[in-house]
């Protein structure tokens, strides 16, 4: 009988022991890619759903410099960050999307919900885009220079205060 | 001057709260006797008027933006309406733990005061316990978020407040929360201080009731205003998305709802001792570990505002204390506490035990749909746990727990048969029944909101039935409470049910002087036009909405940008009518000149808030109706022992 009583500690002290090791990680955030300065690496993603384009590194390869934002539609975050995604677009930008483990009809609901910067839309259903670049989550935006290499990395959603920083970037990349 | 004063009452608080956990963890040893014992309730009582003052003192600090305290120079701004300066004093991390810890020490104040049922030794352990958790947050802001830390020099201006919580609804969203979250801190030091004395009564579980209302209500209340600030603020239309932070007020509401039912049995029928006390310590960890997911930013959320891992460290070691020792305590304790009186299954107290399973479960439940992006994180897998999880899977106990909801309170104490009532459950059973043909056959919805629909409409007449035969004007307030609450859980039920069978939404490119249609509406854009707001500009719409060809009703919905801090936030307009919402947000101009507009038709969705509030009210009520009893009884109390010393005066 009374070993029962000692579940709930057990299970708290679990938890405890969860969040401290957690805690203790050091938040990716802080941690840029090792890929920064390096060229993309080989890769040929199918279109995310009907209607649009798909992504390859071969995209980056035509003297433009452009943004490369890995996000999905599960993504609260993402949410947050679509108006300035559209705004960036509207100065100019060019955003290329990676979906990561995504399906085609959550893809255009949320498009269709929050806007569409995207010129191209890339499906990473196994993350392999995502693992070679070196991104550690959604959202993330890369800028990639015109010979496709990565030349910035900005790790979380995209602020209104970000969208002049990712601007000037995309100027120094050209 | 100012900020000093607040700081040193900061200091003597956290010393009197040490004082109070010393002295009561003595007089607990020495079975009440310590000399010291006097002490207890006189230091709880100043340490709460010491920590109000400093609270007050850091609301002063905001009113006049004093911008040589550091807090205030980086929440507020000069320029800001002068309530979203007070409300900045509670916006932000520092601000919101002193308001806490404030509630806390008035809390315990009001106990020391006012509580004379439980017995002396009880009440000492109480207070002990009460002085363990307030000391734990007096340390958490003198030694690591001092809210009163002025800057080397003075700065020419604030940075502003969130913009997104310079909202007159978020300025008292959080607060009522934090009532909450203190409440239960307050029936968590109950818990603990009869464990410790192991002196599990009835009087016990009457003195904690009220606290457990009190809290119950004003987490009711926070869920439901959040619920609909969310809605109206975000500009995306939907009321609830699993999101950490909301899971966070959640999961201590459920527990806190358990509590609620299994203290009443406690206290009219001395039944379910181990499991009230069990839950008194489970609904506080809920808050606490609400607070640090919240605030240690461990899970990603859209809601997260002040994230520091830091001080999520602290918040976690307070944590292992805290909960650590009760569940500890709890563990070597409980068995020594008897179980108190049998009752058959079949009985108000019987279903009572499986309404707390069921709110257990789905505790558990979200729980671990909240932590399990974390325990995933642990092997490097990422992923997020949303609606699909959440919903399916908490119906599978939400729709039990609504059947014993409708049948529970119709059973009598300890013994009773179901038959007695057949006829009151064969109406339940009728009524859903038919609500699920009815709505099954005249539209084509998905299962959830099917069954929300058919369990609501028969919970809606069955949580009335208690009423039946009775005269209404002579019926106890806590009977009142129960009816409303349990109604209005009916109605909200509806609400989120049809909210989500028979939403339209249209995202439309309209042309000033263009239409767009949504459901019964025709919606006209007449025009756009720049407005400015005290410190922000934004560009709003114009647009005329006519149901059905009727009337136009006029809406203005903005996209404002603030300049302090940068940032851009959606105003959405609503026309609410009798039978739904609508709800519209204007977005970016096209090149072609065209205006982004997304427009939402939402039927009997203020069901869901106005459902909230019903069962807040019948809490109110419920807490109205006891402390009216516990009064008379006090008084009944005085006029006996009068009598007695008469009698004695004459012999």
């Amino acid at each position: 009988m009374s070993w029962r009583l000692w579940v709930p500690l057990f299970l708290f002290a679990l938890f405890i022991g969860l969040a401290a090791y957690q805690l203790t990680q050091p938040k990716d955030e802080f941690v840029a890619s090792g890929m920064v300065g390096e060229e993309l690496p080989y890769f040929d993603l199918p279109p995310a759903m009907d209607g649009v384009e798909g992504v390859s590194n071969a995209t980056f390869a035509d003297g433009r410099p452009r943004l490369l934002n890995i996000w999905a539609s599960w993504c609260l975050p993402c949410i947050a960050e679509a108006p300035h995604l559209e705004s960036l677009e509207r100065q100019g930008a060019e955003i290329v999307g990676v979906a990561i483990r995504d399906r085609p009809e959550d893809i255009a609901r949320f498009l269709a919900q929050h806007g569409n910067p995207y010129s191209r839309i890339g499906r990473d259903d196994l993350s392999e885009v995502q693992l070679a670049i070196g991104s550690s989550g959604v959202p993330e935006t890369f800028v990639i220079d015109g010979e496709g290499v990565i030349r910035y990395q900005h790790i979380g959603d995209v602020r209104a205060s970000d969208v002049p920083v990712l601007l000037e970037q995309l100027e120094q990349a050209r | 001057m100012i900020a000093e004063l607040g700081l040193a009452a900061l200091w003597l608080a956290a010393a009197l709260a040490a004082l109070q956990m010393a002295v009561g963890f003595m007089a607990v040893r020495n079975d009440g006797a310590s000399e010291l014992a006097g002490l207890i309730r006189p230091a709880a009582i100043v340490q709460g008027v010491l920590v109000a003052f400093s609270f007050a003192m850091l609301v002063w600090l905001f009113a006049v933006t004093d911008l040589s305290v550091k807090l205030v120079a980086s929440n507020s701004h000069s320029m800001k309406p002068l309530v979203f300066k007070l409300s900045g004093t509670w916006g932000n991390h520092e601000g919101s733990m002193l308001l806490w810890v404030t509630v806390m020490g008035l809390a315990g104040a009001l106990i020391a005061l006012v509580e004379r049922r439980l017995p002396e030794r009880t009440m000492n352990a109480t207070l002990a316990a009460q002085g363990v958790v307030s000391l734990g947050f007096y340390a958490f802001l003198l030694l690591s978020s001092n809210p009163f830390e002025r800057l080397p020099t003075p700065a020419a201006e604030g940075m502003g407040l969130n913009p997104l919580l310079q909202d007159i609804g978020l300025a008292f969203h959080p607060p009522t929360l934090y009532l909450g979250y203190v409440g239960l801190s307050v029936a968590f030091s109950f818990a603990v201080g009869a464990l410790l004395t192991r002196q599990v009564t009835p009087d016990f579980a009457r003195a904690m009731r009220p606290w457990v209302l009190g809290a119950w209500v004003m987490l009711t209340v926070g869920i439901t205003a959040g619920s609909y600030w969310a809605y109206y603020e975000l500009g995306w239309g939907g009321w609830w998305f699993w999101d950490p932070v909301e899971n966070a007020s959640l999961m201590p509401w459920l527990a806190a709802t358990a509590l609620l039912h299994s203290a009443s049995v406690l206290a009219s029928r001395d039944a379910l001792r181990t499991w009230t006390i069990m839950l008194g310590v489970v609904a506080f960890s809920m808050s606490m570990v609400g607070t640090f997911l919240v605030r240690s930013g461990i899970l990603t959320s859209v809601h997260a505002f002040a994230v520091d891992p830091e001080r999520g460290t602290f918040i976690l070691v307070l944590l292992g204390i805290f909960i650590g020792g009760a569940l500890l305590l709890f563990a070597l304790r409980a068995n020594t506490i008897s179980e108190g009186e049998r009752f058959a299954l079949a009985s108000r107290e019987g279903a009572l035990v499986f309404n707390n399973v069921m709110l257990s479960s789905i505790l558990a439940i979200v729980l671990l749909g909240t932590l399990y992006p974390l325990l995933t994180e642990a092997f490097d897998v990422r992923v997020s746990v949303g609606p699909p999880y959440f919903n399916p899977v908490g119906a599978i106990f939400v729709i039990p727990m609504l059947a014993a909801m409708a049948v529970g309170p119709l059973l009598r104490w300890r013994q009773d048969r179901i038959d007695r009532i057949g006829r009151e459950v064969a109406l339940f059973a009728a009524l859903v029944l038919a609500g699920l043909v009815l709505f099954g056959l005249l539209a084509e919805i998905a299962l959830l909101p099917l069954l929300g629909l058919a369990f609501g409409l028969g919970l809606a007449v069955a949580s009335l039935l208690p009423l039946r035969r009775r005269k209404l004007g002579r019926t106890p307030l806590a009977t009142w409470g129960m009816v409303v609450a349990h109604f209005g859980i009916a109605v909200a039920l509806i609400g989120m049910a049809s909210e989500s069978a028979f939403t339209k939404e249209r995202l439309a490119a309209v042309a000033e002087g263009g239409n767009a249609t949504v459901g019964p509406w025709t919606i006209a854009l007449q025009g756009v036009e720049p407005v400015a707001g005290p410190n922000w500009t934004a560009i709003q719409g114009r647009l005329a909405a006519s149901y059905d060809g009727g009337e136009p009703h006029i809406l203005t919905p903005q996209s404002r940008n603030f300049w302090a801090p940068p940032q851009q936030t959606t105003e959405s307009a609503l026309v609410t009518r009798w039978n739904g919402q609508l709800y519209a947000v204007i977005g970016d101009r096209a090149p072609d000149g065209r205006w982004q507009v997304r427009l939402w038709w939402k039927p009997f969705v203020p069901l869901i808030w106005y459902g909230g509030l019903l069962v807040a009210l019948g809490g109110v009520l419920a807490l109205l109706g006891r402390l009216l009893s516990d009064l008379r009884h006090r008084r009944l109390a005085v006029r006996i022992a009068e009598r007695r010393a008469d009698r004695e005066a004459l012999a």
